[in-house]
């Protein structure tokens, strides 16, 4: 953004500037009855802007289900919030930082996880596990390794700090994000199902606060950045990337905690995208409400700020709540207690408007509601693109399937990541059942017996290729993985990263990932309880793979209960669940061993992801099932590879001669699992009885895994590919 | 046994600690805010791991010059056991109970992962549970535990047998494919002359429970409850 005088005279041409075009420039004077000033200008900016209206996306998102018996809280709030029993509520969201960790990667994925924190607890919860989804370019990119670098710095630093466990999360890499990485970070919370916060404002008259670090001049247009494409010179934008400061975050969780043990609270908002012009902005217009704050009682940590400035500064750590007037010395004590700013710097009021004062002049004067309510919509037009074709198993070259498989265990997308998890605090707390590596991350719940199981899932090929099929499959692998540890899947957030939506093809592939996300929320009774949406992820006009990254949370009873993927002891029964038809197209046998990325994505059929999940869940409940994994990228053997890596045991397969090698062992149907069980005539016996398909695939045991009549490989030496392209990668010289 | 365990702005494994010590004393630690101005007496003070102050001029420098540190030490010349945890560990460091310093991890990472001890005494409060020589398995998780001393400080703890852990590989064996962090001749835990002060990187709280992956730091907890008793 260039650099705009204060005492410039707004016009249609400063509007454009700020991301505002002229039609929306005309409809805030329209609002207004006169031509805003600079600072009301800022605020309009910042309001409508993709982040924080959601103008291009709103129409589609509506679509999604977004309610069932364990909602207590869909999209809307800060975070979504479902009831996991016993009084208890999970509370959770995923939210992006792409183009702020795209400029700085540190301080852009340090900042996004101290967002998304605040989402949690500003609603109660105490935040008890956080993951990642993180999209790189190709690693052969000259950034990527840089980028690679810092990101996972950035998000440990704030993390291990602030000492809620780093459980789990994606990493992939892929050419279309060369220029513009996505970093999606999700926190989960726990807080008592009627001790819930909301952030509408009530009372007028009762005080404003505000709490946490210091404003100052970062981040300011950084929701407005967020909602525009990138461009050769974005990296002159590295001052609108906000600063983090993990140790402040740790205190305003254990003040904000503290507090909220009391009955001082009557709402609360973090001062997240468009700091405290959206907080108070939000939190008027959920409650029908005026706000009038005294912009300089707001605690600053440079001087001579302007209201425009503090309006709109991103800095972070900061929160806004609306107090008891009675309750306000109680509240101010428990801050002082924890060093952090306290300062009342405004009023409720009856107005229905947003005044602030600035240097005993009025510095902005304007109607909340129809801020909020009159904000542009777009039903952007939409374009679908053109099926990919199907692509038959024959038409796919076999390759020596152990020659296949050492690459594939050994590529990026596959290999271990172990070098980025070990780099987080994935234990503190002590509740961690279940570390990064499996299908999901465990965390009991403390106190109970009980346990969450939280995974971040999407397959961006897949929906590129066929939006709607794709965004039904990340939907259904985030369902699959949940079950395969034993947890009954209960909601979802999703991370809506997309092209520029002006773009007819972009908006379609939007639409219609949203269409496949609804079928599949709807059949398999999985709903979306909050969300962000992250548009114009392009560079120079050219987009991203499409990828609406799922966040899901499902429940365990018995912690002690959840499958893991490793092979437990020898001699046990290996099963394949799920039917196997040999699906290629899209696969990363494809992509990685014969470099072609073509076809179209396998098929989702709901009714067996719901069939085969249920039974699965079911057996692994009953104590029939020694270990678990959902088959997905690699497919079979892949799965079966990382199954014996795990616990260390090999296996020897025998295949069915029913389909060609290469297409059983790595195609990449849906709604399939691997496991193994010690009994496994009362588990087929209960498949044939509940219609899903099943069959004896080998046996566990020896240091090898052996598919008769092909070939074998050690697991030493599955272990060491696996578990070398990462740490060679980052070590080599940039 | 009745346990204190400080918290400073900034600690965070203080729940992992008293969750581990409740579990072993069957009774409830103390959790004493550092501005308290009342420290109840106590068998045990714990310093917890976390990022007190941020750790942003230095690990535990800052915790250290805090006024309850000065109690501490009064107390710990008074032959009350202290224990310092990750965090805890800089933090008497940087306070003077314990000598040499902890540096970046050789990697220059923060590591989080399951790492081998080797117990080299079972003659102390702390390590009592265990045998000389016991390998076991716990978990680390820092970014500076690299622990430096000169050559003379690290031959006269040497020579007064006060190396309490040392990361080895799981098979016990004392070479720097099993040393986490690049420490100087392995040291993952320190005493104080008189064995009184312990200061250990790796976290013997998080394997007490055998849903979470280890059990081996029970014998940590359970030889101090059995002496503190």
């Amino acid at each position: 953004m260039s650099k705009v005088g204060l005492n410039e005279t707004v016009s249609a041409d400063t509007a454009r500037q700020f991301g505002l075009d002229a039609e929306e420039f005309a409809r805030a004077c329209r609002i207004m009855g006169r031509t805003p000033n600079f600072t009301e200008l800022g605020i309009f900016s910042v309001m409508w802007s993709e982040h924080c209206s959601y103008k291009s996306s709103k129409v589609w998102l509506k679509k999604l289900p977004t309610t069932g018996k364990r909602v207590i809280c869909g999209p809307g709030e800060n975070a979504g919030v479902i009831d996991i029993g016993d009084g208890e509520a999970a509370i959770f969201k995923m939210e992006s930082h792409n183009h702020p960790s795209f400029i700085e990667p540190y301080q852009g994925a340090a900042t996004g996880v101290g967002g998304i924190l605040r989402d949690v607890f500003t609603m109660g919860a105490r935040p008890i596990a956080n993951l990642n989804a993180l999209r790189f370019g190709s690693p052969d990119h000259p950034k990527t390794r840089h980028l690679v670098e810092g990101v996972v710095r950035g998000i440990g630093g704030y993390g291990n700090c602030v000492g809620v466990p780093t459980v789990g999360g994606e990493c992939n890499f892929h050419p279309s994000y060369n220029g513009n990485i996505l970093v999606n970070a999700m926190t989960v919370g726990l807080a008592r199902a009627d001790r819930i916060f909301y952030s509408k404002a009530s009372g007028p008259g009762n005080p404003v606060i505000y709490v946490g670090a210091k404003t100052g001049r970062d981040g300011i247009h950084g929701a407005t950045m967020a909602s525009a494409e990138f461009t050769e010179d974005s990296e002159a934008k590295r001052p609108t990337v906000q600063v983090g400061d993990p140790f402040t975050e740790k205190l305003l969780i254990e003040a904000c905690l503290e507090l909220m043990d009391s009955d001082a609270i009557v709402a609360i908002q973090d001062m997240g995208a468009a700091g405290l012009t959206s907080s108070s902005v939000e939190m008027a217009g959920k409650g029908g409400l005026g706000i009038e704050l005294d912009l300089d009682q707001v605690p600053t940590r440079e001087e001579n700020m302007t209201a425009y400035e503090i309006m709109l500064s991103e800095s972070q750590e900061r929160m806004l709540m609306i107090l008891k007037p009675e309750r306000q010395d109680l509240a101010r004590r428990v801050f002082e207690k924890w060093e952090l700013d306290f300062a009342v710097i405004g009023r409720v009021t009856e107005t229905g408007r947003l005044v602030l004062k600035k240097d005993g002049k009025t510095a902005a004067d304007m109607p909340v509601g129809p801020l909020v309510t009159e904000a542009p919509l777009y039903e952007r037009p939409w374009t679908s693109a053109p099926a990919f074709p199907e692509l038959a198993a024959k038409d796919v070259k076999a390759v020596e399937p152990i020659a296949a498989l050492r690459k594939l265990i050994g590529c990026p997308d596959l290999s271990s990541k172990r070098w980025i998890w070990e780099q987080y605090d994935h234990l503190v707390m002590g509740h961690t059942v279940q570390r990064p590596g499996g299908d999901a991350a465990v965390v009991r719940i403390p106190g109970r017996n009980k346990a969450l199981a939280l995974s971040t899932d999407c397959t961006p090929r897949y929906v590129a290729a066929d939006a709607r099929r794709g965004g039904a499959q990340a939907v259904a692998e985030s369902w699959r993985n949940l079950t395969a540890v034993g947890a009954l899947p209960l909601a979802i957030t999703d991370n809506m990263n997309f092209g520029n939506p002006e773009r007819p093809e972009i908006m379609g592939q939007f639409a219609l990932a949203i269409e496949g996300m609804r079928e599949a929320c709807l059949a398999l009774d999985y709903p979306v309880v909050s969300g962000n949406v992250s548009l114009y992820n392009e560079t120079n006009g050219s987009g991203i793979l499409p990828t609406p990254a799922i966040g899901g949370v499902g429940l365990i009873d018995d912690a002690a209960k959840s499958a893991t993927i490793g092979f437990k002891r020898a001699g046990e029964t290996i099963l394949l669940i799920g039917e196997t038809r040999g699906h290629l197209g899209q696969s990363l046998y494809l992509r990685e061993v014969l470099g072609r990325e073509e076809g179209a994505p396998p098929a989702v059929d709901l009714a067996a992801e719901k069939r085969n999940g249920d039974f699965v869940r079911a057996q692994i409940r009953a104590g029939l099932v020694s270990s678990c994994h959902d088959l997905s990228d690699g497919g079979l053997l892949v799965a079966l590879a990382e199954m014996a890596m795990a616990g260390g045991i090999g296996a020897t397969v025998a295949l069915p001669e029913t389909l060609p090698a290469h297409a059983l062992l790595f195609g990449e149907d849906q709604a399939r699992y691997a496991l193994t069980a010690a009994q496994p005539d009362d588990l087929l016996a209960a498949a044939r009885q509940a219609g899903v398909a099943a069959q004896i695939l080998g046996k566990t045991g020896g240091d090898a895994l052996t598919i008769r009549d092909i070939g074998a490989i050690s697991v030493a030496e599955l272990r060491r590919i696996n578990e070398a392209w990462l740490p060679a990668y980052m070590a080599a010289a940039s | 046994m009745q346990a204190a365990i400080i918290v400073f702005p900034g600690s965070n494994r203080e729940q992992d600690v008293y969750d581990a010590l409740h579990r072993a004393a069957g009774k409830k630690p103390l959790k004493v805010w550092h501005r308290d101005g009342d420290f109840p007496k106590a068998d045990l003070i714990v310093i917890p791991g976390g990022f007190s102050y941020g750790d942003y001029l230095r690990c535990g420098a800052m915790a250290a010059h805090s006024p309850i540190m000065r109690e501490v030490k009064a107390r710990a010349e008074k032959g009350t056991p202290v224990l310092g945890i990750c965090n805890g560990f800089q933090i008497i460091t940087e306070a003077g109970l314990l000598p040499g310093a902890l540096l970046v991890n050789k990697t220059l990472k923060f590591h989080c992962k399951d790492v081998h001890l080797k117990v080299e005494t079972s003659q102390s409060v702390f390590t009592r549970g265990y045998n000389a020589g016991q390998v076991i398995r716990v978990p680390v998780a820092h970014h500076d535990g690299n622990y430096f001393a000169d050559k003379d400080t690290l031959d006269r703890i040497e020579g007064e047998g006060r190396v309490a852990f040392r990361y080895c590989t799981a098979e016990g064996r004392l070479d720097q494919d099993g040393n986490a962090n690049g420490s100087a001749r392995n040291i993952a835990g320190l005493f104080n002359e008189k064995k009184n002060v312990l200061g250990l990187m790796p976290h013997p709280e998080d394997a007490t429970d055998p849903l979470l992956g280890s059990t081996d730091g029970q014998g940590f907890f359970q030889g101090l409850v059995e002496a503190l008793a």
